[in-house]
């Protein structure tokens, strides 16, 4: 066995841990995120309150917790949506690299990629008010073009190898080669590329309910909460450097996850290490 | 005098290079001769101070009688290019895609302080006349160039400080023959104009039988026979030399009766490429198979010969089905092909392709691999039958079945090109199409894969189409040959008689160009 780079184990257990935080969430929080409690506002931290609480007398260590869940779930959708239709749509441009389809796959990317998932969030909610729902669709959205443009790069290459012609002479059409071929050896970089998608989407949900157009209260979001403490952050800095050191923390671990799984999965990269 | 005197040399403790020792004259060409991983290159480097890391080398590297062994770096930078030129097999990625020719070959003067820029610019201008580059520009790009031009410039390069010794590591190995015949002629004149020493390291023992002065034969690290040319080429004293004198000219027996019911007829086939984009418009097309006709009839093997970029690869394209034709007929067991090949018919059909590594899916194990083409079948064998079936394919091409659970990089080149012999077996097709099948090969694993060809042919009633541009294989295996050029058919018949007679002077030209062993006796 030979061994893992340490930026994959680190990004890897930091990613972990915010998992398990979120998943823990669901089940189990120290305090309820709803109960609002005027007399038990701006506590410090003490044994009933970890971490304190906030100007509505919310525990900061649950806000936290459910925040996590928040975030990662409007990533993870938001990726799977980008990997769902980015991959099949980068697939079939390769497959027929050079028609109609291929021409008319790419310039849709370039076109979506001409608006920052930001300006596609405001767009939707100006049409249909903010939400969850429509930052997962904004960002998933912006995702598509990535997935596909990695997945037709990946592509290319490959068609040109004997074993496609091999298929080919086997009678094997483009969507059974981009399936059977083509699809399990672009994987890695389509992994890579998914940690990377995954923690964008972790910063873009952030800076969208930052400005308020991301998950609604009451569900606690690590950006609205930065927004909320951004007024008393000279009197209690801390209900602004706990939620941004985790959107710091997620994101370097999903990064460091990323460049790790890139290095373990590059064949090339491989060989020299070996 | 330049040379190495009892080298050895270990990667990771693994031995390399054991006891090498050869010493190249001023004005000698010196032929290095030996399979992939006989350690040829290995040998090379080493002059150049160019070992690998975590090589631990001994022995001495002389120049002059001056060891440079522990050498520093600094040092090894004012010995290479000044004292050593180098050039190598792939002068496409040997040359900077993004700086013009005339750059590259003055930046050897300037690295070395031999010249001004100016001054240098000038030097190459005439390094260049001088590699018959005299109507290229300075500022010419690689890509703007034939790989043979390429191989010139890298010559330049090489030669621009007149270095005592010139090493070239299958500095024609990419080339076409003719390409080959122009670029080893160049060198010789080098050699003497200039007085230096050549080092020639190939796995082509035709070609170094036609120039070097000494050959060293080399095997698993070491050298097993050396001398001048001629007395080597006659005595053969090693075993090895004589297995591998007889691998190069090999031919394999053959006992299939022919019978005259064509399988495969093509009739007046025209295949054009889309013109270059200029604007929004396109040119007018690339014609690249310009009306060619010929039939392949059952039990028979045929030959088409003829150098890059012909039109050979496409016509075989288009006569697996693969590209649409835009002219002419293809008729398979009689039945037109055009415009698209009928599925139940490519089972009858297949292809064997020149690149044992690039041929499988890397991350597919030998079963699948083998078995893909069942796909053509209406009812494909299934449990223990696809399992018999694909034995039965591994065992016929001499693997055993256990290897059916193997990946394919755990094999060697050969290996590989049998399982890829056996993927085309496995629909048991009435035509192996063979692109380029034995081209990437070693001499004497090529031999046994012509054998087993041969053999294939005569106990599955096989027909080929024998696809490639080394005109000693296509002679050992072939019954009749075609010869293309620019798209057409220049000359066609018994192979034996355009061998011995060949009617059109580029077939002439070819054979006139390819390396012969028996030049130097």
């Amino acid at each position: 066995m030979r061994r893992l780079p340490p930026a994959l184990l680190i990004g890897a257990a930091l990613s972990a841990a915010f998992l398990a935080i979120a998943a823990l969430s669901l089940v189990w929080t120290p305090h309820s995120v709803t109960g609002v409690s005027i007399s038990e506002r701006l506590q410090p931290p003490s044994a009933q309150y970890v971490l304190g609480t906030d100007q509505l007398g919310r525990d900061l260590a649950s806000m936290l917790m459910v925040g996590a869940q928040t975030s990662i779930a409007v990533a993870l959708i938001a990726v799977g949506i980008g990997i769902a239709l980015g991959v099949p749509l980068g697939l079939a441009a390769a497959a027929t690299r050079g028609s109609l389809l291929d021409e008319i796959i790419m310039r849709g990317n370039d076109l979506i990629f001409a608006f920052p998932s930001l300006v596609i969030a405001i767009l939707i909610t100006a049409r249909y008010g903010p939400s969850a729902t429509n930052a997962i669709l904004a960002i998933g959205i912006f995702n598509i073009p990535v997935f596909a443009r990695v997945a037709r790069g990946g592509a290319l290459p490959l068609w040109t190898l004997d074993y496609i012609l091999a298929a080919r002479t086997a009678g094997k059409g483009r969507v059974r080669i981009s399936v059977e071929h083509i699809l399990p050896n672009i994987l890695n970089l389509l992994i890579v590329q998914a940690t990377i998608q995954f923690s964008l989407g972790i910063l873009a949900e952030a800076a969208l309910s930052y400005v308020g157009l991301g998950a609604q209260p009451p569900v606690p979001s690590w950006g609205r909460m930065l927004a909320e403490a951004q007024t008393m952050i000279y009197s209690h800095p801390m209900l602004a450097i706990l939620p941004g050191l985790a959107i710091v923390l997620m994101v370097l671990g999903l990064n460091l996850m990323g460049d790790g799984l890139r290095d373990a999965l590059d064949p090339r990269l491989r060989r020299r290490r070996a | 005098m330049i040379g190495v005197e009892n080298l050895s040399v270990a990667i990771h403790g693994t031995p390399i290079l054991r006891g090498v020792s050869l010493q190249i004259a001023p004005g000698e060409v010196f032929g290095l001769v030996g399979e992939s991983g006989s350690g040829k290159s290995m040998t090379a480097l080493a002059l150049m101070g160019l070992l690998p890391e975590g090589a631990e080398a001994g022995g001495e590297i002389l120049i002059d009688g001056r060891d440079l062994m522990r050498n520093s770096e600094p040092d090894w930078c004012r010995v290479r290019g000044n004292d050593i030129g180098m050039i190598f097999q792939e002068p496409m990625t040997a040359l900077n895609p993004v700086r013009t020719i005339g750059d590259q070959v003055a930046e050897t003067l300037t690295i070395h302080g031999a010249a001004e820029p100016r001054a240098a610019l000038e030097i190459a201008r005439d390094r260049l006349d001088r590699v018959g580059l005299s109507h290229i520009g300075m500022d010419a790009y690689p890509h703007e160039l034939s790989g043979g031009q390429r191989q010139r410039v890298c010559i330049a390069a090489a030669i621009a400080l007149h270095p005592r010794l010139l090493i070239a590591d299958e500095p024609t190995t990419a080339l076409d023959v003719t390409t080959q015949a122009q670029i080893l002629d160049l060198l010789s004149a080098l050699v003497e104009e200039e007085g230096m020493g050549l080092l020639l390291i190939t796995h082509d023992l035709g070609v170094v039988a036609g120039m070097a002065d000494r050959i060293a034969v080399m095997r698993q690290g070491e050298i097993v026979e050396t001398g001048p040319t001629a007395q080597v080429m006659a005595e053969r004293n090693h075993p090895y030399t004589r297995a591998l004198l007889a691998a190069s000219s090999h031919v394999p027996e053959r006992a299939a009766a022919q019978r005259p019911d064509p399988l495969l007829q093509v009739e007046d086939v025209r295949r054009e490429y889309p013109g270059r984009r200029e604007g929004f418009r396109r040119g007018p097309p690339i014609v690249a198979v310009d009306g060619v006709s010929f039939t392949l009839h059952e039990g028979e093997s045929l030959g088409l010969v003829g150098e890059s970029g012909c039109g050979k690869s496409t016509l075989t394209r288009a006569i697996l089905g693969l590209d649409p034709v835009q002219g002419g007929d293809i008729r398979l067991f009689g039945r037109s092909i055009v415009p698209q090949m009928p599925r139940e018919m490519r089972a009858g059909i297949q292809v064997v392709f020149q690149d044992p590594y690039g041929s499988f899916n890397p991350r597919w194990k030998v079963d699948r691999i083998v078995a893909e083409p069942f796909h053509l079948l209406d009812a494909p064998p299934r449990g223990s039958e696809r399992h018999d079936r694909v034995a039965e394919a591994l065992t016929a091409v001499h693997l055993s079945p256990d290897d059916m659970a193997k990946y394919p990089h755990e094999f060697s080149g050969g290996q590989r090109q049998r399982i890829a012999i056996a993927r085309a077996l496995i629909t048991r097709p009435r035509i192996i199409l063979l692109d380029e099948a034995v081209s990437a090969l070693d001499v004497s694993v090529r031999a046994r894969i012509l054998d087993l060809l041969a053999e294939l042919q005569d106990g599955f009633g096989l027909s080929y189409l024998f696809v490639s541009h080394d005109l000693t294989v296509v002679r050992a295996i072939t019954d009749r040959v075609m010869v293309m050029q620019d798209g057409r058919f220049v000359e066609t018949g018994e192979t034996e008689a355009v061998f011995n007679d060949p009617q059109h002077e580029y077939t002439r030209a070819l054979l006139a160009a390819a390396p012969r062993l028996d030049l130097a006796s």
